[in-house]
């Protein structure tokens, strides 16, 4: 077995250059943060490309299993005698593949910001929590077990909220940031039940134990059952929850558009590439639990996924911010990885599903993460998120539009560019295990291309704006990355993920199903060029359109009033019906019983001070009076 | 004696006399001086009745005049210390009236 | 003098010292000396400790010290400390100490000012190290009753009103608590033999049943008042409101954590059968404590009500996990209590300081002061940010040792009520970003903040000592998880063994 220690500092890097930048950050010029930044991010991800090389390439495949080896491990906080958080890395498929996506996308990131926050105020805290979060979701994917997870899926939460309310001068960004975190705690509460229930089951954190065919979660069947379902089952629900929150899932997804405040080279990083899809590969980390021991979670994991998918793909059509549009088609894309986890079987070809969900994450990360940052070099040229304020720039900014170009044509499935390769994989794998899922996937589809090329016109064609300034291309540091994302997805889907990256670590072949591959290009292409008429050129057919199904048309628009929903429970339900009367409770009844103490002896006191005249004829009046009294009761009572 | 052929109900008489008009009076009288005084007639009231009954009852012993003679100090240093109180209250309240002198009251 | 003695010494011969300082200047001086060695002979005895365990010495009880004091009714002045009474012991240095610095510019009445405070912590160094429960009622009195004072004549708003609310109440709890001693002591012994106020003893004599029914409520509930217990909670919002900075974090940090301590160590401890005939009782008020506080949280407007209605659920939080009776729960309680008291200090010190720049409390009437006190906004961040559990910093290592050893309790009721006080994390996070969002972000409200001037040196440097030790019991959690463990060990068992 090989050392795999050193991918410690993996992670360890990027938070000795956080606390570097955020302790000293202030003492020097920005740009220094922004290299030093970079400079780690860069040995990271270097590191990471070392680890997967030696990992698939040169180690492969022990006994044809690729292994899941503990690199590090060490107790952190002992609960019991066998309940202990342990921080360590865990080095096997997934997490190999996890920390390639993240620090190239990272190291992306930081290169594009160098030019994209050149000048901002807080250069040098964008580049300290830029590199907490590459920390922090470094740490999520290598953690041994499920509390280390938790632990990161924390910090990951709270490094997205700093980046997110970055402009903090901004009420909007300040109140997006709050409601993302606030969002995902509530999800992060179902993700702790969870783990409750589940440690307290099986008796173990550990991912390895949890995971392994043998262990406590998939041998002990029976247990105590709520509602018809397992214990089992329902902690695998309860930490779907976690999951789902944090992938912006439905009906926790709400934060997700709003998160687009941010600086989009952080959309790009968090909100499209990496921390979303850590739901993701939380379920994929338990695989084995929920195919195995616990399918009525899966089913649910599958349905989430395919209803979200759909759901943000018909919102998506109508959004007029073009980050927005992008958030949505995140979530929708997110959802498509669920749903195919969903539709997944344990082991070989079974396992298509999950193979497919991981590559799909993979292409997905490159492919939507070029689409941001292209969308970052846009509204950095016109100072707007609209698209109703672009239009015809494609003259201005040729390696943007081609970039662009192609993540477009690469999410809507076109061959040979990735995106093709893992939908049809999910395609396939939907198709074989469920009809009605595979349904929804393939409107999704049509949906999706669709969606992608209106913006693609709405941005690049039409007609030129009234622009403050001729819009430029970007500078050669954000093109970079720009090119280099483009290649990585047009490319990327030629890895041989089906040997790579499997649901029980056992290689196996995969093929493209002509039955399925056929008709998903086609109606790619047909949403393709539905949007060409309707986009490429000035046109009413949109705006006719609209009319004819207006209802649905403003509900897409709308959200379909999740927002308005969401803000009436809590501000006219909780806050409204729950806490204004608890704190009405608290002065007006509680602290009014115990005022009411003190009340009453103080008003007693007042009462009987009268007595205590200080008049010393009175003393004198009653003392006399007691003993006349007293005298004349005795001598009645002797004489009787 | 001098007293023979009066009999004691007579001193008790006077002497309860005595008491109840110093009781009267303490109550019923706000000036200081005047309280004082009706203190100094329950007191001889007593001494009355000290001296009364040794006559009467122990004619060979002394203990009742020598209660007396105690009481007539105590009485006479009583009456001394009163009086400078009364005088210094007078001084600051410019007033004896007991009613008046209700500074420490609660 | 034996070591433990040295606790209460030092802060009684700083106030001494005190006596003869001329102004201010020597005054805090003076003070920032007594605490600094006290924080010196603190970071001493918790290596000592450590040392003398790893050395092998298992006895429950390290640096024992022992004085007859009064002899026909048995009372000693007994010292010793456990692991627990060590942590307890480090808080409290720590937070006095941050405390003194807080309160560098303390214009009115300085010499008394300083007096009291640190007269009170002697009160409470002598608690922690107290075995004997005489001596240790004693002290804890002395913590109580100069409160009163400080908050009576350095506090602000409604002083007055506020110190005797509180002092009421804590009286009400040692009335409470000194029935339940005495009835402690007369059942201490079998008939015929010497009663005693020893801990040890009595718990090795172990009380009649019938007895500890009548008397275990008697102490929980005194010290459950001085641990915010709901219904009895309602001194907490109104004296922290009103009491200056050093006190609010002296209160909260530490002071609240003497109810927690004691109602673990004399009333759960000496009496386990009536603790776990009745704990269901407690454990309903506790965990109503732990919600009904971080609702209550959420629609206040003044700072420090916000802060206290946190503290009342954080401290039901550690009763509600004393009340569990493992050593998961157990071990999370003392925790939760460390870092409340670290995580509570630093919030009233940063309220206090802003307070001091603003004049203003009203989270309303601010806005946006990030930019213009970028290092108390950063601290106030980190305060929030422990406060709602985030991992690395304290909250997070309390809190979830706390739903994992509740979590071990199979029955119905246990479940629902850790479930419901789970929930309070979320709740906590809504309460905290709403005032970091309205407090620090956001455009500047009040154009006179624009000229607020950021932390000073000694501003600094309480606020730094605190996120230090905030930070460093969330990364390193084991030692002092397992310097906590080994002594609960002993009255874990003893408290299964009642059941």
């Amino acid at each position: 077995m090989t050392n795999y220690s050193y991918t410690l500092f993996i992670p360890l890097i990027p938070l000795a250059m956080f606390l570097l930048i955020g302790l000293t950050g202030h003492k020097f010029k920005p740009i220094v943060s922004g290299y030093a930044g970079t400079l780690g991010l860069t040995v990271a991800a270097f590191l990471s490309y070392i680890t997967a090389i030696r990992y698939f390439f040169i180690e492969g495949a022990v006994d044809g299993t690729y292994p899941m080896i503990k690199a590090v491990s060490t107790v952190w906080l002992r609960f019991t005698d066998t309940l202990h958080i342990d921080l360590g890395v865990l080095i096997d498929p997934i997490s190999v593949m996890m920390l390639v996506v993240i620090t190239t996308v990272s190291l992306m990131v930081h290169l594009y910001s160098l030019g994209y926050m050149k000048g901002e105020r807080g250069f040098a805290r964008f580049y300290a929590f830029l590199s907490l979060f590459s920390f922090s979701m470094l740490g999520l994917v290598l953690a041994t077990n499920i509390f280390q997870m938790y632990i990161f899926w924390e910090l990951v939460g709270v490094s997205s909220f700093l980046l997110i309310g970055f402009y903090y001068e901004k009420p909007s960004a300040v109140a997006a940031s709050k409601k993302a975190f606030i969002v995902t705690r509530f999800a992060d509460l179902g993700f702790l039940i969870g783990i409750l229930m589940l440690s307290f089951t099986t008796d173990t954190f550990d991912f390895k134990t949890l995971t392994s065919l043998d262990g406590p979660i998939i041998t002990s069947t029976a247990g105590a059952s709520f509602m018809g379902l397992s214990v089992i089952t329902w902690s695998l629900i309860f930490i779907f929850i976690g999951g789902a929150g944090k992938s912006a899932m439905f009906p926790l997804h709400i934060w997700l558009p709003d998160a687009m405040e941010g600086p989009t080279p952080v959309s790009a990083l968090i909100h499209a590439a990496t921390m979303v899809v850590a739901g993701v590969y939380l379920v994929a980390r338990l695989f084995p639990a929920y195919a195995i021991a616990a399918p009525d979670a899966l089913h649910v994991v599958g349905y989430v996924g395919g209803f979200t998918s759909l759901f943000a793909a018909v919102i998506a059509i109508t959004q007029i911010d073009i980050k927005r549009v992008l958030a949505f088609s995140t979530m929708s894309q997110i959802g498509y990885m669920m749903m195919s986890l969903g539709v997944s079987g344990y082991g070989d070809h079974e396992g298509l599903g999950y193979m497919a969900s991981m590559f799909h994450l993979f292409t997905h990360a490159m492919f939507k993460a070029l689409l941001f940052l292209g969308a970052g070099a846009i509204i950095h040229a016109v100072h707007s998120n609209n698209m109703t304020d672009m239009g015809g720039l494609r003259k201005y900014m040729p390696i943007t539009h081609i970039t662009f170009l192609i993540a477009c044509l690469t999410i809507a499935g076109i061959p040979p560019l990735s995106g093709f390769w893992s939908k049809d994989e999910i395609l396939a794998a939907a198709l074989h295990h469920n009809p009605i899922l595979f349904g929804i996937g393939f409107g999704v589809a049509g949906l999706t291309a669709f969606y992608m090329f209106r913006l693609y016109y709405n941005i690049f064609w039409g007609t030129d704006r009234h622009y403050h300034h001729t819009p430029h291309e970007a500078p050669a540091i954000m093109t970079f990355p720009l090119l280099f994302l483009a290649v990585a997805s047009v490319f990327s889907g030629f890895l041989p993920f089906s040997h790579m990256v499997t649901s029980d670590g056992k290689p196996f072949e995969a093929h493209t199903d002509m039955l399925v591959a056929i008709p998903s290009v086609v109606i790619a292409l047909i949403g393709i060029t539905f949007a060409t008429i309707m986009y490429k050129k000035p046109s009413t057919i949109p705006d006719r359109l609209a009319g004819s199904i207006k209802g649905l048309y403003k509900a897409s628009l709308n959200k379909f009033w999740f927002d308005e929903i969401y803000l009436f429970v809590t501000k006219r339900v909780i806050f409204a019906y729950i806490s204004r009367p608890i704190a009405w409770f608290d002065r007006h009844v509680v602290d009014a019983t115990m005022n009411l103490v003190g009340w009453t002896v103080t008003t007693a006191s007042n009462k009987i001070k009268g007595l205590q005249s200080g008049q010393l004829q009175q003393y004198a009046m009653v003392f006399v009076s007691s003993v006349v009294i007293l005298v004349l009761l005795f001598v009645y009572l002797i004489s009787k | 004696m001098m007293t023979e052929g009066i009999p004691l109900e007579y001193f008790l008489i006077v002497s309860t006399l005595m008491f109840f008009i110093g009781i009267f009076g303490f109550l019923t009288r706000k000036n200081l001086i005047t309280m004082l005084m009706s203190i100094e007639l329950i007191l001889n009231s007593v001494n009355i009745n000290f001296v009364a009954f040794n006559s009467y009852l122990y004619p060979h012993q002394m203990q009742g005049q020598f209660y007396s003679l105690i009481i007539i100090a105590v009485a006479a240093a009583e009456a001394a210390v009163a009086i400078a109180i009364i005088i210094n209250i007078y001084r600051n309240f410019r007033s004896i009236e007991t009613d008046k002198v209700d500074e420490m009251k609660y | 003098m034996d070591i433990l003695s040295w606790f209460v010494a030092i802060p009684v011969l700083t106030v001494m010292a005190i006596l003869f300082a001329k102004d201010l200047k020597q005054t805090r001086i003076i003070s920032a000396i007594g605490m600094s060695a006290q924080l010196g002979l603190t970071t001493w005895l918790v290596y000592a400790y450590l040392a003398e365990r790893a050395a092998g010495n298992a006895a429950a009880w390290l640096f024992k010290y022992d004085v007859t004091w009064f002899t026909s009714l048995n009372i000693h002045y007994t010292v010793g400390v456990d692991g627990i009474s060590v942590a307890m012991i480090a808080l409290t240095s720590v937070v006095i100490f941050a405390g003194v610095f807080a309160s560098w510019r303390t214009d009115y009445l300085p010499r008394e000012f300083f007096i009291s405070l640190i007269l009170l912590s002697s009160g409470v160094f002598g608690f922690f190290i107290s075995l004997d429960l005489f001596t240790m009622f004693l002290f804890y009195e002395i913590a109580v009753i100069p409160m009163y004072l400080l908050i009576g004549i350095w506090g602000t708003g409604p002083k007055e009103y506020s110190a005797m609310k509180l002092t009421l109440m804590l009286m009400g709890g040692s009335a409470l608590i000194m029935v339940g001693l005495l009835g402690v002591y007369f059942n201490s012994a079998p008939a015929g033999q010497q009663l005693t106020f020893n801990l040890n003893e009595i718990a090795a004599n172990g009380i009649p049943v019938v007895a500890q029914q009548f008397f275990f409520p008697m102490l929980f509930l005194g010290f459950g008042v001085l641990g915010a217990l709901f219904p009895f909670h309602t001194w907490s919002p109104d004296g922290h409101a009103s009491a200056p900075t050093a006190v609010s974090m002296l209160h909260a940090g530490v002071l609240m954590k003497l109810g927690g301590y004691g109602a673990f160590r004399v009333a759960i401890y000496l009496m386990p059968e009536a603790a776990q005939d009745q704990a269901w009782i407690f454990i309903i008020l506790t965990s109503v404590s732990v919600v009904y506080g971080a609702f209550g949280a959420v629609v206040q407007k003044d700072l420090k009500y916000i802060n206290a209605y946190s503290s009342v659920s954080h401290c039901g939080l550690v009763l509600f996990a004393i009340l569990m009776m493992n050593q998961t729960a157990l071990n999370g309680a003392i925790l939760q209590m460390i870092s409340h008291g670290l995580m509570t200090a630093l919030f009233f010190a940063l309220i206090g300081m802003i307070y001091g720049r603003t004049h203003t409390r009203m989270i309303n009437e601010m806005g946006g002061l990030m930019k213009v006190l970028p290092f108390l906004g950063v601290a106030y961040v980190i305060a929030g940010l422990a406060s709602l559990g985030l991992p690395g910093l304290s909250g997070f290592v309390a809190e979830m040792t706390i739903f994992v050893g509740a979590y071990q309790h199979t029955d119905l009721f246990h479940r629902f009520v850790t479930i419901m006080a789970t929930t309070s994390i979320v709740v906590t996070a809504v309460y905290i970003l709403r005032v970091v969002g309205v407090l620090l972000f956001g455009p500047i409200r009040d154009e006179h903040h624009l000229h607020l001037t950021d932390a000073t040196w000694w501003e600094r440097l309480s606020t730094v000592t605190l996120i230090t030790a905030i930070a460093a019991v969330g990364i390193f959690p084991l030692w002092l998880s397992d310097m906590i463990n080994f002594s609960l060990r002993p009255i874990v068992e003893r408290i299964v063994a009642a059941l």
